[in-house]
């Protein structure tokens, strides 16, 4: 990699938020997390990817916040600003890196999230993109890991009931170690620019992506409508 | 004395007209050099027959500029081209004089002068094509260094081609001077045996190489300690102007000599002390010899045999031009790389002109032949800076269009940080950066210092780096980052301003002795400014409410807390300072923000303590009645 592209990739990619969108325009706030972003080789193409869509806003929690020391202020703000919110991450022993629970624990305050007069994320939606090392046939019931995604996942299902946002099922990539060598991640990533798509002119089929175990399956041409 | 100030003034008028306009016109500063030469000798007839003597003089640049060109290579690069050198350089200087000397011979010259144009034709002009390469920065392309080869082959091979010349003198020529006394330059060795000149040879380059390495080092510290800036560029002068005189008196070639010492001296850490010292004159000096270059146009025989001498001109390049040209597709060297050698070299040089006054005095050539001649060198330099513009505006765009914006061999081997003072504090930004695989370059003016850092095997350099041409050796202009971490309050604030002045691109870093001189940094420009002993105070308080059994992470929220505050805070003082600026800082608006500040934090971090209730937010539990309050939902 040349030095200019490695500058790029740590450049704060949080773009301006645009005022003077028209009202059918949704926006999308995601919310990367990854610890160890030079071995990443599917996450930090769909933050680029979502970086360069319009009206959506691509925050680099590592970047921002090398210390852990998270600016509740700021990223309410944020999260009053979009209406979909992304949690982008690799799966970690289950459940997300540290720093998105270190930012669910300081940031999702009573009184703003939940509890008595907190509100502040009512109606909006959230989903997780993921990416696992297992395979597919590892998250069920009856496989390696026991439980499927969407099971694994349910303490941030719950965190979206209590904050009242509309929980989206995950966006999920199995297999993520060997995408490459089997080329699967082009794929993976038109369907990424697809939800995106969808997120922000509010296409999305809700009734749809609600319920399905892995909302990548949506994002094909048959699922698409 | 007013006869010289006025010469003087004429020359230095002509370059301050000219080049800068040249420049501009995109036709670099050789060019523009040899045009007001053109314009005060010929044309406007301000200056005569002085120019040759200056122009003697003036050669000295180059002895200077290869001295520097050997500064920027150490010994292992220089072994390291030994094969390109060798080969590039042999066939060229071969192909071209064979080729050269073949067409005289058809023009049915004798032998003799045939062999002597070939060689004198078969040298390019050192002074030209690296100045220009420096200018545009070529150097480092693989055409760039392979020409440099050719180049250096070229001066080694002026030794033997001088000792070659008075071989080749015409009988009759000799016997028609033979009652002129002619003037013997300083030598000596004239008179030794040959086995006792070789070993005068080896003895004295030995010295260089030796001395060079040995004797340099505690001379350079000597003259470092006493702190005067004129006493180093002295020193410099002299370690050059004298090694130039001991090749001169052994019969070897000084611009030689010095290229050696510049090698001996690569690796030394006053190296770019040496190069801040010796640029100026190599500059100078070079302009001068362009000048009189163009000055000595002979505009007499120049109107006689204007068609005669084009048309040798046009040959000789063609010559040079298509040997290079095949040269370079026998290395195998790529696209534009080909032509940069191919169209860099095809000039005759100012050894050229040292080798035909040569051939004057050995009676080697006729004197009408030589006005010719020399009229040939100087055309061809003149159309060098042309075949550089065809390069820069035919070449590389089409290059450029096919495929890769340049070759991938620019490599750059400056530093892409600088630090400025290798102290208490620079010597942690340094080890840093280093383990991190970051290129420094670290200078300090203090040479003991250096001495130490340098056993430690950091890469550390002897230099003022408040002086602005220490900080353009030290490759400034290619840097990303420039951190300032030296004691002095005043210099650090002058580099600040120095730096962002003329190096907008570059990021500094600077280090502050207190707020104040922070707020100072900051004004002038400082793109990051850290108080010295900020975070180790901070780190000292944690440490000691950690001994008092305050639990650590209580303790790092407490840190951080007051870090944020501290930042936040800090842009208001800032602005608050900068409008207080001019008055006193004593009894005003700054005062009452600081006071302020103080307040801020001990209010923020003291409440959690005794009430378990920060005004701070984070990790904050729901109140005790919510659990309540979700029964009540169900």
């Amino acid at each position: 990699m040349t030095s200019d592209a490695k500058k790029h990739q740590y450049r704060k990619t949080e773009k301006e938020t645009v005022s003077h969108m028209d009202q059918s325009t949704q926006k999308v706030l995601v919310l990367f997390a990854h610890p160890a972003q030079a071995s990443s080789e599917v996450n930090l193409h769909l933050f680029r990817d979502a970086s360069a869509t319009p009206s959506v806003t691509a925050v680099d929690l590592y970047y921002d916040y090398p210390d852990f020391n998270i600016d509740i202020e700021r990223e309410q703000q944020r999260l009053l600003e979009h209406d979909t919110i992304i949690f982008l991450f690799p799966l970690f022993w289950y459940s997300t890196p540290s720093i998105l629970k270190e930012w669910q624990d300081l940031v999702l305050e009573y009184g703003f999230a939940y509890g008595q007069g907190g509100s502040a994320l009512q109606g909006k939606k959230f989903l997780c993109a993921i990416t696992a090392g297992g395979k597919e046939e590892a998250y069920q019931s009856d496989g390696f890991n026991h439980f499927t995604i969407r099971q694994l996942l349910q303490p941030l299902e719950q965190m979206a009931r209590i904050t009242q946002m509309a929980y989206i099922a995950p966006f999920a990539l199995f297999g993520s170690r060997t995408a490459q060598e089997e080329k699967r991640i082009e794929t993976h990533r038109q369907k990424w620019q697809q939800l995106l798509n969808m997120l922000v002119n509010d296409t999305l089929n809700m009734s749809k992506a609600t319920r399905l175990e892995n909302l990548a399956d949506l994002c094909t041409k048959e699922g698409n409508h | 004395m007013t006869g010289y100030l006025l010469q003087a003034f004429i020359y230095l008028v002509a370059a301050v007209i000219a080049v800068p306009i040249a420049k501009r016109l995109g036709l670099g500063s050789v060019l523009g050099y040899l045009i007001a030469g053109v314009v005060i000798g010929p044309i406007m007839g301000l200056v005569g027959d002085e120019t040759t003597t200056i122009q003697h003089f003036a050669e000295f640049g180059v002895v200077m500029m290869l001295f520097l060109v050997g500064l920027e290579l150490e010994p292992k690069s220089l072994w390291a081209m030994k094969s390109k050198l060798i080969g590039l350089g042999g066939l060229q200087l071969g192909f071209t004089t064979g080729v050269i000397t073949g067409v005289a011979l058809y023009f049915s010259q004798p032998f003799s002068f045939a062999l002597t144009i070939g060689l004198i034709f078969a040298l390019s002009s050192t002074a030209i094509v690296l100045q220009t390469f420096q200018e545009k920065g070529l150097q480092q392309t693989e055409g760039g260094k392979s020409a440099f080869s050719v180049l250096l082959f070229q001066d080694i091979a002026v030794i033997p081609i001088l000792a070659l010349i008075p071989l080749l003198a015409l009988p009759e020529l000799v016997a028609n001077a033979a009652n002129e006394e002619h003037h013997e330059s300083l030598s000596i060795v004239k008179g030794l045996a040959p086995w006792a000149y070789g070993l005068v040879i080896i003895a004295s380059v030995a010295f260089v190489t030796v001395g060079g390495h040995y004797l340099s080092r505690p001379l350079f510290k000597f003259v470092a300690s006493s702190r005067l800036r004129e006493i180093f560029t002295a020193t410099a002068l002299m370690l050059v102007i004298g090694i130039a005189a001991l090749m001169g008196l052994v019969g070897l070639s000084p611009a030689l000599g010095a290229f050696l010492a510049g090698v001996v001296l690569a690796n030394s850490e006053f190296r770019h002390e040496l190069e801040a010292n010796i640029e100026p004159f190599k500059g100078l000096l070079l302009g001068l010899f362009f000048i009189t270059v163009g000055a000595g146009i002979d505009v007499d025989v120049l109107t006689s045999n204007v068609s005669l001498i084009l048309m040798l001109t046009a040959a000789v390049m063609l010559i040079k031009a298509m040997v290079l040209y095949i040269i370079a597709m026998l290395f195998k060297l790529r696209q534009s790389n080909k032509w940069l050698l191919t169209l860099s070299l095809a000039q005759a040089g100012e050894f050229g002109f040292v080798l035909l006054s040569f051939a004057a005095q050995n009676y080697a050539l006729p004197n009408d032949i030589i006005a010719i001649l020399s009229l040939v060198v100087a055309f061809s330099m003149f159309l060098t800076p042309v075949l550089f513009i065809i390069f820069d505006n035919v070449v590389v765009p089409r290059y450029q269009r096919n495929g890769k914006i340049r070759d991938e061999d620019e490599i750059n081997e400056k530093g892409t940080v600088v630090i400025a003072g290798i102290g208490r504090f620079g010597q942690i930004v340094n080890r840093l950066l280093v383990a991190n695989d970051v290129n420094t370059i670290v200078l300090d003016i203090r040479s003991e210092q250096i001495d130490l850092i340098r056993r430690i095997g950091t890469k550390a350099y002897f230099g003022d780096a408040s002086k602005p041409d220490i900080l353009h050796t030290a490759g400034i202009h290619d840097a990303a980052l420039l951190i300032i971490a030296i004691d002095d309050k005043d210099t650090a604030a002058d580099m600040v301003k120095y730096a962002k002045h003329a190096y907008p691109d570059t990021r500094v870093l600077a280090r502050a002795y207190d707020r104040g001189h922070g707020y100072r940094l900051r004004q002038l420009g400082a793109d990051f400014v850290v108080s010295e002993t900020y975070h180790s105070a901070l780190e000292m308080g944690t440490e000691a409410l950690r001994s008092l059994d305050i639990h650590p992470f209580h303790v790092e929220r407490q840190k951080m807390a007051y870090k944020n505050i501290e930042s936040k805070q800090n842009d208001v003082l800032y602005n608050a300072w900068i409008d207080d600026a001019s008055g006193e800082r004593v009894d005003n608006n700054y005062l009452k923000l600081f006071v302020e500040l103080e307040r801020l934090i001990e209010s923020a971090l003291k409440t959690d303590i005794h009430d378990k209730h920060s005004k701070m937010r984070g990790w904050t539990p729901p109140p005790k009645e919510h659990s309540e309050q979700l029964h009540d939902e169900k």
